[in-house]
């Protein structure tokens, strides 16, 4: 196995598309546990992190623009993007010990393709777009077209994502993620649920985006709920059907950390709860109540 | 196979040592710069045992790749103590008895510095999830926790 360490997003395409087997990483808090777990080591190693547009973060009047490699404490421990986005914050500082969290990285954890990443439905539900490096340029695809099953991306071998778009977060609005699992810390989801809400000025929902995790083979939207919250209020009723929509949304796994049943159910709660504090979150925004 | 020169500062003195590329900087450190205090537990990242500091940040050294520390500074369990003098964190593990057969230990040292670099005064809950990363199976982690915080005070006396 040969380790190289690109300087620019050329270098490393072009490196890529020179070694059929060359694996790209960032942290390899995945890479080196699935190598040790048996899976076959590749030729050639690149890492990302010595490439700065990787490994940057910044944003302007319309955007921020999160380095693929970015280790996760440098979100956490950033205090203007996390008071933008405190739910994709959490949810990105959930993702393994302060050890990982300074290895870890939101490419790495979208690309590794577990369904359970924390990460994954805060950024779907802030509508984050990857920008993906290759042989013929970027292209751009919404972080939800990334995965598209277990372990499994729709980048080509000679892509990577460089970094991720996330628009500036509009006024009344806020994100939330919340996750189960059966300890307190250092675990994989059992279910999570990322969602976002924007109030209209009278205070009734705008727009809603509500995705979850570990509950089927990818990241899932739910559409229902979002349509159940759009143009009320969080009422018992409202509440009950963005519960019913996240349940009946589940295609899930049944293995000793949660049952098919159990999941569900949690699903349902824990998208309520979600939805509840990214609606606190959109009040605390312009003052809306 | 090939082997990579790194030239690196390890515990404040500049170190060079060969390597191939596939090996960990914990097995660097160990078979290479003849560092033994990291140890190797799980090799997955899960346990902590192998925690050092590379430039300044806490991590596994099972998970990282020798040749990503070409140019880095790493401080290691060894380079605690100064002088010959132990560091508050291990004179308070030993008073406290805050280890048993020792294996985890180095890797709680180099946690524990790390946070109270950041955060001199850290609460008990601040102390165990900053430790989370860190697997005990002797302690039941009382005695640890208790170390961790009675350094915490005697640094900030000092």
């Amino acid at each position: 196995m040969k380790y190289v360490a690109p300087s620019s997003v050329e270098e490393a395409t072009s490196l890529l598309s020179s070694s059929p087997s060359a694996q790209v990483f960032a942290g390899a808090t995945d890479v080196v546990p699935q190598i040790r777990a048996g899976r076959p080591a590749p030729e050639v190693l690149v890492d990302l992190k010595k490439i700065e547009e990787l490994v940057s973060v910044a944003n302007d009047e319309d955007k921020w623009t999160v380095g693929a490699a970015t280790p996760t404490a440098n979100l956490t421990d950033d205090p203007a993007f996390s008071e933008e986005f405190p739910g994709l914050t959490e949810a990105a500082g959930l993702i393994g010990s302060d050890q990982i969290q300074n290895r870890s990285s939101l490419g790495g954890n979208l690309c590794n393709g577990s369904p359970a990443a924390d990460s994954v439905p805060a950024m779907v539900v802030n509508g984050a777009r990857a920008v993906v490096a290759g042989p013929n340029g970027t292209r751009v695809l919404d972080v939800a077209e990334v995965v598209t099953g277990p372990g499994q991306t729709s980048l080509d071998a000679d892509e990577f994502i460089v970094e991720f778009e996330i628009d500036r977060i509009p006024a009344r609005t806020g994100d939330a993620y919340l996750r189960m699992i059966p300890r307190t810390e250092m675990d994989i989801a059992v279910v999570g649920a990322g969602a976002r809400i924007t109030l209209a000025e009278d205070g009734s929902i705008e727009h809603a985006a509500l995705a979850l995790a570990a509950v089927a083979p990818t990241v899932v939207r739910v559409p229902e709920a979002e349509a159940a919250l759009v143009g009320n209020t969080a009422d018992d009723e409202t509440l009950s059907a963005v519960a019913d929509a996240a349940s009946e949304a589940c295609d899930p796994i049944d293995d000793k950390r949660g049952t098919v049943a159990y999941r569900r159910q949690v699903a349902g709660v824990l998208a309520k709860r979600a939805v509840l504090i990214a609606i606190e979150r959109a009040q605390q925004r312009n003052g809306t109540n | 196979m090939a082997r990579t020169h790194i030239t690196t500062v390890v515990n404040g003195d500049e170190t060079e040592f060969l390597t191939e590329d596939s090996t960990s900087l914990l097995n660097a450190l160990r078979d290479e710069v003849g560092l033994t205090g990291a140890k190797e537990g799980c090799g997955t990242g899960d346990c902590g045992a192998c925690s050092v500091m590379v430039d300044d940040k806490v991590t596994c050294a099972c998970l990282v790749f020798a040749p990503e520390v070409d140019g880095s500074t790493i401080l290691t369990v060894e380079g605690l103590a100064d002088s010959g003098e132990l560091h508050p964190l291990q004179q308070c593990f030993l008073e406290g008895a805050a280890l048993q057969c020792g294996i985890c230990t180095p890797g709680f040292l180099i946690s524990a510095k790390a946070l109270l670099d950041k955060n001199p005064d850290p609460t008990e809950t601040e102390i165990r999830y900053a430790l989370a990363g860190n697997l005990c199976r002797c302690t039941g982690y009382d005695k640890i926790i208790r170390a961790v915080q009675e350094a915490a005070r005697e640094m900030r006396d000092q």
